[in-house]
């Protein structure tokens, strides 16, 4: 056995391509075959149609779902999945760089151990836990409503519900609250990248900054942002992709609106349309490839 | 004063921060707050008493019990399946450069890096043309495949730590390669594959996106989860599940955050 081991493993010395192509075979068949091959269906699919009788896929080549992407209902599911995501980004990147920058720059050892760990913990779980707690948090008799109320601040609450667009009934009921989950789940996604494009950033430069005679402001804003917006720009392909493809947040905390993720769900789903969905998966693959190759000339890749 | 003493923040700085972490964490304490709470129809606040029966009327659910049997069995099996892909994806990518290298790392990379229904259609629209029945092993395949990214990224972040003059070292006294690997790569690796696998298991035993697509018939933790979210059922049992699957996700995440500190950390999962 071992003199076995020993040839075999003189014959790969001798040729490491022949071992390296060994270690990535089976990794590169799984994602190879599973992966793109499904990626491959899913490309495939959204060119067959559905038979309008017995609802059975036709593997026959066609636009047809193209056509009806670009119907007007499904044209406002796109504008408003995509305007959600860039205010979603927007949204997250206000809240995260604050945290992200006193991390980078204020702490130290166990503080920043910890501060660390209570971003990298809702990042890797519950997520469905969390989208539960807004529920409890927004219904009508939940917590928000109960502290606006105690503050005396119920008609406050009130006269942001009543602006139509992003109000409804109540907050568990309205596209603001839609927002407001967004932001809270993605969040850690846009910290984490801030935060490590801040820690590169030397020191040596914001101490010639202030002996240049910039004050802190004058810093901040010269120095330290331009240096982050590739960690921000980076932060933000999460908060975007993320937004555009999921499907569960509006539909638990929300207006009836569809959002993207949505109708691929439906279509799929009790609509039995597989094509139609394959198709409208297009759009956010689409989208974010665009969106990676505007980040990419940014430099954000560097801060990933 | 010590000279790596941070230097203190201004006040308001510190208040957005402590604003935004408040944001981050203070909503799950109401979950925790709700799993006592002794009203079972509305999300009243605050609850008009506090009671631990819920923990005991969960306790005696057959379908909770079922349900994380499931998301245990697959979290067991999907962790298994990334730990060899990713292992081995690691060692072939972690001091080679080849033609084709940055292909096969934007191949690990992207099912997560793609959003998680495109990687739910796309295994559903291949299951569909291929005549292939939903089950448990159509849910499995789903997941070790974004989890391979899990496992490859701790192990790659280890590896580069790891000095190559061991490795050769380790061949100048005459061991081959299958002994290498043994006695001097994969201890060194052994807690980075750990956490890893650990990060894997937390990751598949929360996925709901893509397993919504591959499931069929089956209920994993979360998939009951999402059922209860929509048509609320028993409220109170719901919470208690809720507090239950926060428990068993930091766990794992808290012991991998300690099995790679020296690291460098390793990259985001997606949802």
């Amino acid at each position: 056995m071992s003199a076995l081991a020993r040839s075999l493993s003189t014959t790969l010395y001798g040729r490491r391509g022949l071992a390296l192509a060994l270690l990535l075979a089976p990794p590169l068949l799984w994602l190879g075959i599973v992966y793109c091959g499904s990626l491959l269906a899913l490309l495939a699919n959204s060119f067959y149609g559905l038979d309008e009788f017995s609802g059975v896929i036709k593997r026959e080549f066609t636009l047809k779902n193209f056509v009806e992407l670009a119907a007007p209902a499904n044209r406002d599911v796109i504008a408003r999945t995509v305007g959600m995501a860039a205010a979603v980004t927007v949204g997250c990147a206000l809240v995260a760089f604050p945290i992200a920058y006193l991390m980078a720059r204020y702490t130290r050892g166990w503080v920043r151990a910890a501060l660390y760990l209570g971003v990298m913990l809702p990042l890797w779980s519950s997520y469905l836990v969390r989208v539960y707690a807004w529920k409890l948090l927004l219904a009508r008799e939940g917590v928000v409503n109960w502290m606006f109320a105690e503050a005396g601040l119920s008609w406050l609450l009130q006269g942001i519900l009543a602006v139509p667009g992003i109000g409804g009934p109540s907050l568990s009921i309205s596209s603001l609250g839609t927002f407001i989950v967004f932001v809270y789940i993605w969040l850690p996604f846009m910290i984490l990248p801030i935060q490590a494009a801040l820690e590169r950033v030397p020191q040596s430069l914001i101490e010639a900054s202030a002996d240049l005679g910039a004050h802190d402001a004058a810093t901040f804003r010269k120095v330290i942002l331009p240096l982050a917006l590739p960690g921000v720009i980076a932060g933000s392909i999460f908060t975007f992709s993320l937004t555009l493809g999921d499907y569960i947040i509006p539909g638990i905390i929300g207006d009836s609106s569809l959002y993207l993720g949505q109708v691929v769900y439906l279509q799929q789903g009790t609509a039995g349309n597989v094509p139609l969905a394959a198709a409208f998966t297009l759009v956010p693959i689409t989208v974010m490839a665009v969106y990676l190759a505007v980040a990419k000339r940014m430099g954000a890749f560097d801060a990933l | 004063m010590r000279s790596d003493a941070a230097p203190r923040a201004p006040r308001a700085l510190q208040a957005a921060a402590l604003a935004g972490m408040a944001f981050l964490h203070v909503p799950m304490l109401f979950i925790f707050l709700y799993a006592f709470s002794s009203e079972d129809q509305t999300y009243v606040f605050p609850p008009p008493g506090l009671t631990t029966k819920w923990f005991g009327v969960a306790w005696e659910r057959p379908d909770v019990w079922q349900a994380i049997e499931l998301s245990l069995q697959v979290a067991a099996v999907s962790t298994a399946l990334a730990l060899v892909l990713g292992t081995l994806a690691a060692l072939a990518l972690a001091r080679t450069r080849f033609f084709g290298r940055e292909a096969v790392s934007l191949l690990l990379v992207l099912p997560i890096a793609l959003p998680g229904i495109v990687t739910g259609i796309a295994l559903r629209s291949a299951y569909g043309l291929g005549g292939i029945p939903f089950g448990f092993w159509t849910i499995v395949v789903g997941h070790a495949t974004f989890c391979v990214v899990v496992v490859y990224n701790n192990a790659v972040a280890r590896l580069r730590r790891t000095s190559p003059s061991l490795i050769e070292a380790s061949m100048d006294l005459g061991a081959d390669a299958f002994q290498t690997l043994r006695h001097v790569l994969l201890p060194s690796l052994g807690t980075a594959l750990l956490a890893g696998g650990m990060l894997a298991f937390a990751l598949s035993f929360d996925e709901v996106i893509v397993t919504t697509f591959t499931a069929g018939q089956q209920t994993t933790l979360p998939i009951w989860m999402l059922q209860e979210l929509v048509r609320p059922r028993q409220r109170p049992v719901t919470n208690v599940v809720a507090v239950v699957i926060v428990a068993l996700t930091f766990l794992p995440i808290l012991a991998a955050y300690y099995l790679t500190r020296g690291d460098e950390h390793a990259r985001a999962p997606h949802k």
